[in-house]
């Protein structure tokens, strides 16, 4: 049986580690790499990483450290940020990311989802969607870092990635991004309902109730937290007994006996 | 012992390198197909389409490289996901395409199985290895591997399959016959229970 992933996000600016609220605010919270061999030594199920400048910054990848972080990543490792063409997730891979997330030039040129679907395989391509909730109780997708609106709807959106060849999508509440008061869990069903490929909730994971309220209410195939992992005495591992005691298929740790 | 990771242009090869590393093997990119000559394991990894790796496998010229190498001089050849899938008879990924034909059987979509969830099948699965698999050998029943595919491998043969996973319907997670070995998930990206699967096909010893 699949099991339901339970994945640390790290989001990462410049030389280190930060999170926000709301997608603002940052606040640091250490370097990279250690937190990268944690993680891998404390055997997670995925990492996502994100690089939060590069698109405001219109900069490319940052390769050389992707692979310092990969080569110390034996589980599932997803990068994040300054995706803009097929050539940057070509790198990117051979840097050793495993799947490459890309959100704002999915809404400038929807045809890279396709031809990176089609070149590179669905499967390591997560399409990302950062929602908010208006005054009007509409949802609406944002690109560039949660800075611009894009007029579009998060579900007709996780649709059309779909239909271009997303294997995946990742949804952020960019209202709850941060404040660990739970998932946006209607925004999470909307999109659950909307497409047929695996969605990972993501932004306002607090406690581990809300990891359980994401799967069994949001219907979310994964849950990606970072404050809970960040700033709690919560754990990846915890998560994982929280989510199994109500029924919950997650994933047993492997004890080698080396 | 020396490994050699067919380098064919279909994803990334990184992953595996630093994994069979770890295990100590002395471990080469073949960038060409006279790199196997050397090697006394043939890891085939990859990501991407059936026919875009077979393709790619026909262009650069492997085929009788690596058949002389794995039938004729036995060789132990691991195929990995999307490489695992290569060693079938034929696939319908990007159009109907031969494949090496290795181990008999087709590559269809997991929902023309009949599948009802989601697709891709990602994430971690439990795994449900055959007694007598040379690469389970070891590891517990239901050991969760990290899967990340739409299509599968159905063989001709049941007996060529080595273990199963439950997504709605079985499918082969590993495959193996004789010194020919494949696994639809990922070893180097399913932590330790993923090396002790590269340490069984490196301890493995050809009759």
């Amino acid at each position: 049986m699949l099991k339901v992933r339970i994945i640390p996000t790290l989001l990462w600016k410049n030389f280190g580690l930060v999170k926000g609220v709301g997608f603002d605010s940052w606040r640091r919270v250490g370097p990279v790499l250690p937190a990268v061999k944690v993680y891998n030594t404390r055997d997670v199920d995925e990492l996502i990483l994100v690089d939060i400048v590069a698109t405001r910054e219109a900069n490319e990848p940052d390769y050389a450290s992707v692979q310092d972080f990969a080569d110390e990543c034996f589980v599932p490792f997803t990068v994040a940020g300054g995706v803009r063409d097929c050539r940057h997730i070509q790198q990117l891979l051979r840097a050793g990311a495993d799947k490459i997330c890309i959100n704002t030039e999915a809404y400038q040129s929807p045809t890279l989802i396709a031809e990176a679907s089609r070149r590179f395989g669905s499967q390591c391509i997560v399409a990302s969607i950062d929602a908010r909730r208006g005054q009007d109780g509409h949802y609406e997708c944002l690109s560039h870092s949660g800075t611009r609106p894009t007029g579009k709807r998060p579900e007709d959106w996780a649709r059309e990635l779909e239909r271009l060849g997303a294997g995946e999508i990742l949804i952020t509440s960019i209202d709850r991004d941060g404040t660990m008061a739970g998932y946006d869990l209607e925004l999470i069903k909307r999109v659950v309902d909307a497409v047929q490929i695996p969605v990972i909730a993501s932004g306002g994971a607090g406690t581990y109730q809300h990891l359980v309220e994401a799967v069994l209410q949001g219907g979310a195939s994964a849950v990606a937290a970072a404050s809970m992992f960040h700033f709690t005495e919560q754990t990846p591992l915890g998560a994982k007994t929280a989510l199994a005691a109500h029924g919950i298929p997650v994933r047993a740790r492997y004890l080698s006996h080396e | 012992m020396r490994v050699a990771v067919i380098n064919y242009g279909m994803g990334n090869l990184g992953s595996v390198r630093r994994a069979l590393a770890e295990l100590g093997a002395d471990v080469c990119i073949a960038e060409t197909p006279p790199d196997l000559r050397s090697a006394d394991r043939i890891i085939l990894p990859g990501v991407g389409s059936f026919a875009d790796g077979m393709a790619n496998l026909v262009a650069q010229g492997w085929l009788d490289e690596l058949r002389g190498e794995c039938c004729e001089r036995n060789k132990p050849l691991l195929g990995i996901c999307l490489g695992m899938q290569l060693l079938a008879s034929d696939g319908t990924e990007g159009g109907h395409s031969l494949g090496l034909d290795l181990i008999a059987g087709s590559v269809v979509r997991l929902d023309t199985l009949g599948c009802q969830h989601r697709i891709p099948h990602v994430g971690w699965n439990g795994v449900h290895g055959r007694q007598d698999s040379v690469l389970f050998k070891g590891l517990p029943e239901g050991t969760d591997f990290y899967f990340v595919h739409s299509f599968v491998f159905r063989t001709r043969n049941e007996a060529h399959v080595s273990a199963t996973a439950d997504y709605g319907v079985m499918i082969a997670a590993a495959v193996e016959r004789d010194h020919i070995f494949g696994t639809q998930f990922h070893p180097e990206k399913s932590s330790k229970a993923g090396f002790k699967v590269l340490q069984n096909f490196l301890s493995y010893q050809p009759c």
